[in-house]
């Protein structure tokens, strides 16, 4: 490390701001702050839990395709599966937004972790969307005519065509996705890295001090 | 054996949706059900008391 050939090397200088910016006991903490033992913190990581299952689904309807998941009873059960961890997803997902929304969570240097779950959301929608309009049935079938006209009013229809299948499987199942993952990977890692928001100050005490 | 009916829904869907209609406002039941639920999950995790904590701890 003395040379100063290998501190200039980019691995070297990469590795140092990696370990400066994310030290392990941030990444995986021993404890929490007392104000954390709420059930209002507990929706944040049931979003997670929802996620893992929402991908596991997918993974096992896109191995297994569309005619499984329509005929058999095991593939009816996995796509229920995938719809349920889906609603579990946003239900959890919505009330952690209401708790960090009143908390204010944006404060202390926290605004692109507020933004990262913000983008996040609309990503989830738009690979909610793309799901109804992925499961090749007159269900979707119908979804899609209808919204086509809704797209094709805002003029993306020419590049976002809801009536074309193929393309709104690929959104549904490589595009949405690897956003979503990777915008909630570095969200979880904003998370750790400027730990969890404080409750507000006392006002009564913050006038009397 | 598979017996499909043993999986049909435990409510029958084979009618049009039913919608609460305010004003401009269209909601239909089943999502006005969720958005109740969801304010009383909010609610709750606001005041139900935390397992294994004790306030006097703090």
């Amino acid at each position: 490390m003395n040379d100063p050939r290998i501190a200039r090397q980019w691995t070297t200088r990469l590795r140092l701001r990696v370990e400066g910016t994310f030290p392990p006991e941030k990444i995986l903490p021993d404890t929490q702050p007392s104000y954390v033992a709420s059930w209002i913190y507990v929706f944040g990581v049931l979003t997670l839990a929802a996620l893992v299952m929402v991908i596991v689904t997918g993974c096992l309807l896109a191995i297994m395709g569309p005619t499984w998941w329509h005929v058999s009873g095991v593939g009816h059960f996995i796509n229920s599966m995938h719809l349920w961890s889906v609603e579990v997803f946003f239900f959890a997902m919505v009330i952690h937004l209401w708790g960090k929304y009143f908390m204010a969570a944006w404060r202390g240097g926290r605004s692109m972790t507020w933004v990262t779950g913000a983008v996040t959301f609309l990503t989830s929608i738009g690979a909610a969307f793309t799901g109804y309009l992925s499961q090749t049935n007159f269900d979707s079938q119908w979804i899609a005519t209808q919204a086509k006209d809704g797209i094709n009013a805002t003029g993306a229809g020419s590049v976002f065509n809801v009536l074309n299948l193929g393309q709104m499987l690929m959104w549904h199942i490589v595009l949405l996705p690897l956003v979503a993952l990777g915008l909630t990977a570095l969200h979880v890692i904003l998370v750790r890295k400027r730990g969890v928001v404080p409750p507000f100050a006392d006002v009564t005490e913050a006038v009397s001090a | 054996m598979v017996h499909p009916e043993r999986f049909a829904a435990v409510f029958n869907l084979s009618h049009p949706g039913h919608f609460i209609h305010w004003g401009v406002l269209q909601v239909s039941y089943g999502n006005a059900v969720v958005i109740v639920l969801m304010v009383a999950a909010f609610v709750a995790a606001l005041l139900v008391p935390f397992p294994g904590h004790d306030k006097e701890e703090q």
